[in-house]
């Protein structure tokens, strides 16, 4: 095996450990599978600043995968326990209040990180040919990892994690004819109980879990079969040396590995652990301060809102204010927020765009992603407060100016005046 | 620079807090917690086993723990801190009966181990600061945090006798400054302002700064008991993040060397 050479005096060490692993190689592709991934992986040399949030990705989900085992161990999902259980977790569990921490605060990075990692694609084109399938399996992982939030947030059974279940369950009691019986059949109850809770608690634990870990897979699969996109939107395959190494090129191991990913991991756990030890509530914002108090049917939040992750979203919803074609306004918020989430899977098909990144397109498509950014954060801030007639005419020429990104794609994407690609790759 | 905008990004969120609910328009003192002040936190303690106990459990803190935290020894925590013949390893509950209580008050007495997270610590140093005689309310008593509550002054005998009352203050100029009299010098013009609190002094046994400390330690000690991993969670993450930094230096210096070889 060729990565070996460090005890090259030929000792017998190293020569058992060569021999051992010829051994696993004949029966398991250990070898080929380590340089397919890792050391004879080329990527671009020139990923930046956007690229770090793959890779976080990867390391919140291990940490949420991590402080859930051992949080399962010691929460109790009843309608009597969960609430009581949390806090035992906080007070009389050993570091029960870091694994706590570590999981709620995980929740928010995830959707910081994943948030940003999509942001990467659509500035420099990632889901283009031929990533299409990759840019779709991590919108599957996207919507999945909504719903793996939905659920978890019921779990600590506070007041907020009661009406805020009860809010986004009554959505489905929107859609016409079958709604009110689909949404008993979802709760398992005529109001949101126990039986729910439990529900919820088998899908976060379990089944989202393991269709998460499996989907990231399938998306590293595919990542590694088309090769990484950059921030030039250039084929590092098109030129090729006489072994065919791509000659903008480097391996991802030790290159990216450690010399690009590791410090930014260290940087990332220095902010996250910031937030974890200091200021795990975040004003609110990670874990809102009606939740503190136990799930109460007869007591309504004067203001729900979810956790901000969802507030675009949710603002969307509350921006459909009006029935059409004999549905309800509810029904139509539900479409308005279901395709606000799953448009982007569509990306591939709505770029006409001659080039891929940004670098190079021209100023409509500048334009409409600085509006599209804006909306979010104007939708996501919306999403926050009690409605208001200023909040919900803003909130819905926010929700125009997100389709807009995606609705007139085909058009300015083709109409505008694009910058020359470069042959290779640039450095920046 | 990298992280620098992880960093804004994470420290600007919570520049815009959640509106609270049940909000009075009252105006709200300051109220600054000190996890520091142990005589503050165990004179908290006292005063909470004393005053509030007998209605109010922490039904998910336990007297041990809290002795520990707040540096009591065990035998003084149990005779002066345990009063319903419970062992210390126990939760802090009260010997109430939930369902007289509910005859009694209209709702059983809520348990306050989250008080100060739910309605956070300011609201509960206002709320005490703010009961005043009322005859039309059932016990006698109104709050002006919140009104109508159904909960007698439980300190009403370390207060003494506040009323709500019409006191003359003085008048603000557009300007936003005071107005005083041009015809004597430093004498304020005031007008008639209503609503506002006044003491009966010496109907207390405290004066009204002892009673502004007495609320301040038991707010202070609610706040702890809120979140009791907070003592231990700031000592550790000061390692933490040192640990990360210089963890950060020598990754940083050792990626330097693969970037070298890139470029």
């Amino acid at each position: 095996m060729a990565e070996v050479p460090h005890n090259q005096g030929g000792s017998k060490v190293a020569a058992a450990w060569t021999s051992f692993i010829g051994w696993v190689d004949e029966r398991f592709p250990l070898t080929e599978t380590y340089e397919y991934h890792l050391s004879r992986y080329w990527a671009p040399k020139n990923f930046n600043f956007w690229y770090f949030f793959g890779v976080l990705s990867v390391v919140v989900l291990v940490n949420q995968l991590l402080t859930g085992i051992w949080l399962t161990m010691s929460y109790i999902p009843s309608g009597d326990g969960a609430f009581a259980s949390v806090e035992y977790i906080m007070r009389d569990v050993e570091f029960g209040w870091l694994l706590r921490y570590l999981h709620s605060t995980g929740a928010s990075a995830f959707f910081i990180v994943v948030y940003l990692h999509m942001f990467r694609g659509l500035i420099y084109g990632s889901y283009r040919k031929p990533r299409e399938l990759l840019w779709l399996i991590g919108m599957a992982i996207f919507v999945v990892l909504m719903a793996e939030g939905f659920f978890g947030y019921l779990l600590p059974w506070g007041n907020m994690s009661y009406w805020g279940a009860q809010v986004i369950v009554s959505l489905v009691g929107a859609i016409p004819l079958i709604g009110p019986d689909l949404m008993e059949w979802v709760r398992g109850d005529f109001l949101m109980s126990e039986i729910t809770l439990n529900r919820f608690f088998a899908l976060h634990v379990i089944a989202l879990p393991l269709v998460l870990v499996m989907l990231v897979f399938v998306h590293i699969v595919a990542l590694h079969h088309v090769g990484s996109n950059n921030p030039d939107g250039v084929e590092i395959k098109k030129h090729k040396d006489a072994n065919g190494v791509p000659l903008d090129g480097i391996p991802f191991h030790p290159y990216y590995t450690i010399g690009h990913d590791l410090p930014a991991i260290v940087a990332f756990l220095f902010v996250f652990c910031a937030v974890v030890f200091f200021a795990p509530e975040m004003g609110g914002y990670f874990l809102e301060k009606p939740n503190f108090e136990q799930a109460n049917p007869l007591k309504t939040p004067l203001h729900i809102a979810p956790v901000w992750y969802y507030t675009p979203y949710y603002a969307m919803l509350r921006a459909s204010t009006f029935p059409l074609f004999g549905l309800t306004a509810k029904f139509w918020g539900f479409v308005v927020m279901a395709g606000a989430i799953v448009l982007p899977a569509a990306l591939p098909w709505l770029d006409r765009s001659p080039v891929k990144s940004i670098r190079y397109k021209g100023m409509f498509s500048k334009v409409m992603l600085g509006l599209f950014v804006i909306s979010f954060f104007v939708l996501g801030y919306l999403g926050t407060i009690p409605p208001s007639k200023l909040a919900t005419a803003v909130a819905q020429f926010s929700t125009v100016v997100y389709f807009a990104y995606f609705v007139l794609m085909p058009w300015y994407t083709r109409v505008e005046k694009t910058k020359p690609v470069p042959e290779r790759v640039t450095m920046r | 620079m990298r992280f620098k905008f992880l960093l804004l990004l994470l420290l600007t969120a919570p520049s815009v807090t959640l509106a609270a609910s049940e909000e009075s328009d009252w105006p709200m003192e300051p109220f600054e917690a000190n996890l520091q002040d142990m005589p503050s936190l165990q004179n908290g303690y006292r005063l909470f086993v004393n005053y509030c106990l007998g209605c109010h459990s922490l039904q998910y803190q336990r007297y041990e723990r809290t002795a520990d935290d707040l540096q009591i020894p065990h035998d003084v925590a149990l005779d002066e801190l345990v009063f319903t013949g419970q062992k210390i390893g126990e939760q802090m509950k009260s010997a109430m009966d939930r369902e007289l209580a509910k005859n009694w008050f209209g709702a059983p007495p809520p348990d306050l181990t989250m008080v100060t997270r739910v309605r956070g610590p300011e609201w509960v140093y206002n709320y005490l600061k703010t009961f005043y005689l009322d005859s039309s309310r059932p016990l006698g008593v109104n709050n002006k945090v919140f009104p109508n509550v159904g909960m007698p002054h439980a300190l009403l005998e370390l207060q003494g006798i506040q009323r709500s009352d019409c006191v003359q203050v003085p008048k603000i100029a557009p300007n936003g400054g005071e107005m005083r009299d041009p015809l004597v010098p430093g004498k304020a013009i005031t007008e008639e302002k209503c609503g506002e609190l006044v003491l009966e002094e010496g109907t207390g046994l405290y004066t009204p700064e002892e009673y502004d400390q007495a609320v301040h330690d038991i707010t202070n000690f609610l706040f702890y008991v809120g979140d009791p991993s907070r003592l231990e969670r700031h000592r550790i993450g000061i390692y933490v993040l040192l640990f990360l930094v210089i963890l950060y230096v020598f990754t940083w210096l050792l990626g330097r060397e693969y970037n070298k070889a890139v470029r």
